[in-house]
C-alpha cells in the first residue's frame, strides 16, 4: 500500500468535473487506505489472541498435531514475536499410529524454523495394547488422545495450551470460546462456559486448572487453503493428490500401510486421491482428487459441499460424539 | 453463491459481523439456517445428519436450528443455550455470525455474541408481536454501540404475509427503539421457515418493495463504525528479543499511526517518536485498526503491558474513578465496595463498585432504584480503580470504552462495564420518567413539537436516472417554483454531495449504498424540519432507492423516474464522462459499465428525450397539487 504526497491534483483542478477531480484523489485522502481484507483481520486477531496467551500465562504450550492447521497456526505465532522467536514450546502428542510422511514433515519443519517440540507418547496405554481394530474408535481415541493430551499437560506443568481448532469445523466448537476454560480434570462444561465480550479475555485461573485457547476460531478450511497461499506456508505432502494405495471400507477410502490388518474381502487398490485432514492412519480417509497445487485445492474447495470431517471416522462414533469427547477434555 | 467462487483470498472482501437477538422461539436459529442453507454454505453431510437428527427428534422435515444447536442439550430441548459463531461468504462480503440465545436466563451469552456485531439482526415474531426480551436486546444492542440494528419481522406465513400485521409490529418496536442509540434502522417482513425474503425475494408480499435480508447484509456500510480519529495503543507485550531490540507488541484499537508520529506514554507521560512499525509482513509507514503491529520508539521509555500509547493531542482520560453501564452476569450477587478486577484492553486493575445510581427497566426504560443488580440486570454504577484506567467514553470508542468484570476469588466473569460520559450523568434538565436511560436527553418530544409547528407535509423528491438524463436540470428549475410559491425547499446534487459529505466514498456498490444512505438520512432530517427536498442521485439500485424509501417514509418519499434512452444521455454528455467511460477511464459507469435498474413502480416517470425540462417540472408540480401536498 503506497500512500501518495497530498496536495497534487486537489487543489489544481476546477470545479466542474468531480468525479475525475475525485478519482484523482481516491489514492490520497480514500478510506480504502486504511481497508484490511479479511483475511489479513483474521490474521490480525488470531496475532492479538496469542500474544495475550504469552502475556498472561506462566507456561503456554502449542498444541501441535503436524496438520495444515497446526502449520497456520505456527505461522501466526512466529509472527506473534518477531523479530523474536517463539517464546514457548510446541507439543506434539504422538499415537505413533501417524502417517511415514507426517513424522518426516514435522521434522523438517520444526527444524527448518528453529522452534522446540516436545513429542508426548501415551507409552502406558500403548503398552497396555491399545489400538483401534480391538478396541474401537472411542475408546481409543480416549486412552491415545484425550487421556494423553491430559497427562502431557500436567506432566509438562502447562497452564495454556493454544490449538488450530476451528469454530466451522464441527457445531459443537461452533459453541467454545476463543479461551475456553478446563477444570482441574481437563473437562469442559458448555453450559458454564464464560462469558466473552469484546475481545478482552479473561484467563484468571486457579492452580490446577488450565485454559484451552484458540486463535483460529473464526478461520474456516478455506480461509487457512487460502493464508497457506498467501503466505506459502509449507504442509506435509499428503494434502496433494496423488496415486496412493487405498482401501474401501463403509464408502471410505482408507490409506493402506503395508502390514495394516485388513478385514475379509479386502484388497488394497490404487486411488488418486489426496487428505482433507490428517490423524490416525487407521481412522483418516482419503477423498478422491486431482488437486496437485494450493490453488487447485482452494478451486476445489469452493465448488466441495462436504464438511471436512467428514473423512474422520471418530467423528461419527455416536451422536453429540465430538461434544462428548470435548467435555473429557479431547482437543 | 456459498463462497466467493473467483477469488484465491487475496482480494480485499469486507467482514461483517452480526448477532442473532431476539426472544426465545422467534426463530433466530431457524433464520440463521436458512441464511445458510439458501447461501449454500451447509456441508451435504452435515445436512444428512440434521435430517436424521430432526426426524430422531419428531421434527417436522428438517430442523434448521440444528445447524447451530451444537449442543445436545440444545437440539433435545429445542432452545439455544449458548452462542454459536457461524461464517459464511457471498462474492459481495464475509460473515461472522453470531446465534444468541433469546431465553433470558442466558442472558450473558446474548451480550458475548452481540459485543463484536457490526449489526444485530432482532427477530420478532409477526404473530406473537413485541416481547419484552425483544426490547431488552434491542436495549442491549444499543448499549453495546451496535449501529444497525434490523427489526426481522418473522413468521410472516403465520399472519398470511398481512401488511398490517407488519406495520403494526414495526410501529410498536419502532416507538420504544426512538429512545435507543442506533444510527440505522431497518424493518423486513420475512419467513425463515418458508424462506421469503431471507436470501430470495419473496412474491407473497408484493407490498414489500424492500431489499430482502441478505441484499441489506451486504449492502450494509460498515466503514463508519471504526474510529480512525484517536490512536489507542495498550501495549500488550515487550519484545525484546537481543539487546539491540525493543518493541511494543499490541493491537491497533482505534486511529492512526504514522512512522516519525510524536507518541505519548500513559501513565508515564514520556513523549518518543516512532522510529519504525513492523506489521505482520515487514515495515509500514503507517498503521490502523484492526491491525497487529510492533512499534519501535527512538529512545527508551519506561512502558510496560497495560501502558499505552497516544497522541499529545489527543488523549484518553487517565482515571481512577469512572462511571458506568453494568451488564451483571453472574448468579453470585452484585456487592458493593467489594474488590473486584477489572480487564480493559491489556491492563488488569484492582477496582469496587462504590455507588448503584438506579437500575434499568429495559421494557420500558425506566430508571429503578434497586440496592443491587441481579443476573442479567443493568444499572448505572460508580467504579472506583485502584490505579487508574486509560479510557474513552464507549459512545466514541468502543475498543477503550468497555471492560469486563472479574471475581477475583472464583476467577469467573460476572460483568460487563461501558464507560459513560460523567457530564452527562448531571440532571442539568429534569429527567422524566422517559428520560433515555443511556444518559442522553430525550429529543422525540421536541421533534413531535416541532412537526407540528411546521409544515407537515414536507416531501423528499427523489429524481433517478442515467448520468445526462436531465435529473439536475429538472431539480434546479424545481427547486426555482417552489422557492417562488414560499416553500422552504433544499436540493441534495449527487456532484455536490460527492464534493463534501460524502468525498471519501467511491463508486463501489456498498460506496454507492452509502453515497444514498446519506443522501437519504440528510432529506429525512429536512424533511422533520419541514424542509422539502429534491434529490437528484443517479441511484441506479432497487434496493438502495427502497433503503432510502423506508429511512424517509414511503409517506413522504416520492420516486421520480428521469427517463432517457441511453444513446440521448450519452449523445448529450455534458460532463464528457460517457467519452470516457467507453474508453476505460472511468470504472463502474452506470450505463456503460455498471447497471442501471429502472424502478418497477416509480410514482412519476418523466421522459426527457421528448420534453422540455419546464414540462417535466409542470408534470411534478401537478403530480403534487393532486397528491394534496402544498404547491
Amino acid at each position: 500500500m503506497t500512500f501518495a504526497p497530498s496536495g497534487s491534483g486537489w487543489t489544481s483542478t476546477k470545479d466542474g468535473d468531480v468525479r475525475e477531480r475525485f478519482e484523482r484523489v481516491i489514492p490520497v485522502f480514500s478510506a480504502e487506505s486504511y481497508h484490511l481484507g479479511y483475511l489479513k483481520q483474521l490474521e490480525a486477531e488470531s496475532i492479538h489472541i496469542i500474544r495475550e496467551v504469552a502475556a498472561e500465562f506462566e507456561r503456554p504450550v502449542i498444541l501441535y498435531s503436524v496438520g495444515k492447521d497446526s502449520s497456520v497456526l505456527v505461522h501466526l505465532a512466529r509472527k506473534s514475536f518477531a523479530p523474536g522467536r517463539i517464546p514457548f514450546p510446541l507439543l506434539h502428542v504422538d499415537t505413533t499410529l501417524k502417517f511415514p510422511e507426517m513424522y518426516a514433515f514435522r521434522d523438517q519443519f520444526c527444524r527448518d524454523i528453529g522452534v522446540y517440540l516436545q513429542v508426548y507418547q501415551p507409552r502406558d496405554a500403548l503398552a497396555s495394547g491399545a489400538n483401534p481394530w480391538d478396541m474401537g474408535t472411542v475408546k481409543c481415541c480416549s486412552l491415545l488422545k484425550t487421556q494423553a493430551l491430559l497427562n502431557a499437560i500436567r506432566e509438562g506443568g502447562f497452564d495454556a495450551a493454544l490449538g488450530g481448532a476451528r469454530r466451522d469445523e464441527e457445531k459443537s466448537r461452533a459453541k467454545e470460546r476463543v479461551f475456553s476454560f478446563r477444570d482441574s480434570q481437563g473437562q469442559w462444561d458448555p453450559r458454564r462456559q464464560r462469558p466473552e465480550i469484546w475481545d478482552i479475555y479473561n484467563g484468571r485461573i486457579n492452580r490446577g486448572e488450565t485454559m484451552r485457547v484458540f486463535p483460529l476460531s473464526n478461520w474456516t478450511e478455506l480461509d487457512v487453503w487460502r493464508y497457506i497461499r498467501l503466505e506459502g506456508i509449507p504442509v506435509v505432502p499428503m494434502y496433494f493428490a496423488r496415486e496412493r494405495p487405498m482401501v474401501v471400507r463403509d464408502g471410505h477410502l482408507i490409506p493402506y500401510v503395508p502390514g495394516a490388518r485388513l478385514l475379509p474381502g479386502e484388497k488394497p487398490e490404487t486411488v488418486l486421491c489426496r487428505f482433507r485432514t490428517l490423524g490416525c492412519y487407521p481412522c483418516t480417509g482419503a477423498v478422491r482428487s486431482t488437486a496437485v497445487t494450493v490453488d487447485d485445492i482452494i478451486r476445489e474447495m469452493i465448488a466441495n459441499r462436504t464438511s471436512e470431517r467428514s473423512t474422520r471416522l471418530i467423528d461419527h462414533d455416536q451422536d453429540a460424539s465430538m461434544e462428548q469427547k470435548k467435555r473429557e477434555g479431547y482437543f | 453463491m456459498g463462497v466467493d467462487r473467483n477469488s484465491m483470498g487475496t482480494a480485499a472482501t469486507d467482514l461483517l459481523r452480526l448477532a442473532t437477538v431476539g426472544s426465545v422461539d422467534d426463530g433466530k436459529s431457524t433464520l440463521i439456517g436458512r441464511l445458510l442453507v439458501d447461501c449454500e454454505a451447509v456441508c451435504l453431510d452435515h445436512w444428512a445428519t440434521l435430517e436424521a437428527d430432526s426426524r430422531r427428534l419428531n421434527r417436522q422435515g428438517a430442523d434448521l436450528s440444528f445447524l447451530t444447536d451444537g449442543l445436545k442439550a440444545e437440539r433435545e430441548q429445542g432452545i439455544t443455550i449458548d452462542v454459536a459463531y457461524r461464517t459464511f461468504s457471498t462474492p459481495r462480503r464475509r460473515f461472522i455470525l453470531a446465534d444468541t440465545p433469546g431465553h433470558e436466563q442466558y442472558t450473558r451469552n446474548m451480550v458475548t455474541g452481540a459485543s463484536t456485531a457490526d449489526l444485530a439482526v432482532l427477530l420478532l415474531d409477526a404473530e406473537r408481536g413485541v416481547t419484552t426480551q425483544s426490547k431488552r436486546h434491542g436495549f442491549i444492542a444499543s448499549l453495546l454501540g451496535v449501529p444497525h440494528l434490523i427489526l426481522a419481522v418473522n413468521k410472516m406465513d403465520l399472519v398470511g404475509y398481512s401488511e398490517a400485521a407488519f406495520q403494526r409490529i414495526g410501529e410498536e418496536y419502532k416507538s420504544f427503539a426512538s429512545r435507543l442509540r442506533i444510527s440505522s434502522l431497518a424493518c423486513i417482513p420475512l419467513s425463515a421457515l418458508c424462506g421469503d425474503n431471507v436470501v430470495q425475494k419473496s412474491d407473497l408480499m408484493p407490498w414489500y418493495s424492500g431489499p430482502t435480508l441478505l441484499e441489506y447484509m451486504e449492502s450494509l456500510y460498515i466503514g463508519s463504525t471504526r474510529n480512525l480519529v484517536d490512536f489507542r495503543f495498550p501495549i500488550q507485550l515487550v519484545l525484546r528479543p537481543g539487546p539491540h531490540f525493543r518493541g511494543y507488541a499490541g493491537t491497533m484499537l482505534s486511529g492512526l499511526v504514522r512512522v516519525g508520529d510524536e507518541v505519548l506514554a500513559l501513565p508515564s507521560r514520556r513523549i518518543a517518536k516512532v522510529q519504525s512499525i513492523i506489521g505482520t509482513s515487514g515495515p509500514l509507514e503507517y498503521a490502523f485498526p484492526p491491525q497487529a503491529i510492533v512499534l519501535v520508539l527512538d529512545r527508551d521509555i519506561d512502558l510496560s503491558r497495560g501502558d499505552m500509547l497516544v497522541h499529545p493531542r489527543n488523549q484518553p482520560h487517565v482515571a481512577r474513578d469512572i462511571e458506568a453501564m453494568l451488564i451483571w452476569m453472574h448468579e453470585q450477587p452484585f456487592r458493593l465496595n467489594q474488590p473486584y478486577l477489572i480487564k480493559h484492553t491489556t491492563n488488569l486493575v484492582k477496582g469496587a463498585f462504590t455507588s448503584l445510581h438506579y437500575r434499568v427497566n429495559p421494557n420500558n426504560l425506566h430508571r429503578e432504584q434497586s440496592p443491587a443488580l441481579g443476573l442479567n440486570e443493568i444499572g448505572r454504577v460508580d467504579v472506583q480503580l485502584f490505579r487508574p484506567l486509560l479510557c474513552d467514553e464507549y459512545q466514541r470508542n468502543r475498543a477503550t470504552g468497555g471492560f469486563v468484570v472479574i471475581d477475583p476469588i472464583t476467577n469467573e466473569t460476572v460483568g460487563a462495564g461501558i464507560v459513560i460520559e460523567r457530564s452527562l450523568q448531571q440532571p442539568q434538565t429534569s429527567p422524566s420518567p422517559d428520560d433515555d436511560a443511556q444518559g442522553v436527553t430525550l429529543q422525540s418530544e421536541g421533534r413531535h413539537h416541532k412537526k407540528r409547528m411546521l409544515n407537515e407535509k414536507a416531501v423528499t423528491i427523489w429524481l433517478t436516472g442515467l448520468s445526462g438524463s436531465g435529473k439536475s436540470t429538472i431539480a434546479s428549475v424545481l427547486e426555482t417554483h417552489l422557492a417562488e410559491q414560499g416553500h422552504a425547499c433544499c436540493m441534495l446534487d449527487g456532484d455536490a454531495l460527492r464534493r463534501g459529505l460524502n468525498r471519501d466514498l467511491g463508486f463501489s456498490r456498498e460506496d454507492r449504498a452509502e453515497n444514498i444512505r446519506r443522501a437519504a438520512e440528510v432529506a429525512r432530517i429536512m424533511n422533520e424540519a419541514g424542509v422539502t427536498v429534491i434529490v437528484a442521485l443517479i441511484s441506479p439500485f432497487r434496493v438502495d432507492r427502497a433503503m432510502a424509501r423506508s429511512t424517509i417514509g414511503s409517506d413522504r418519499f416520492i420516486e421520480v423516474f428521469v427517463d432517457a434512452p441511453l444513446d440521448i444521455c450519452e449523445s448529450r454528455d455534458p460532463k464528457g464522462l460517457y467519452a470516457k467511460a467507453r474508453h476505460g477511464q472511468v470504472p463502474e459507469f452506470t450505463g456503460v459499465s455498471s447497471p442501471y435498474e429502472p424502478p418497477d413502480n416509480p410514482d412519476l416517470q418523466l421522459q426527457t428525450a421528448t420534453s422540455s425540462p419546464e414540462e417535466s417540472v409542470r408534470k411534478v408540480m401537478d403530480y403534487l397539487r393532486m397528491k394534496g401536498y402544498p404547491t
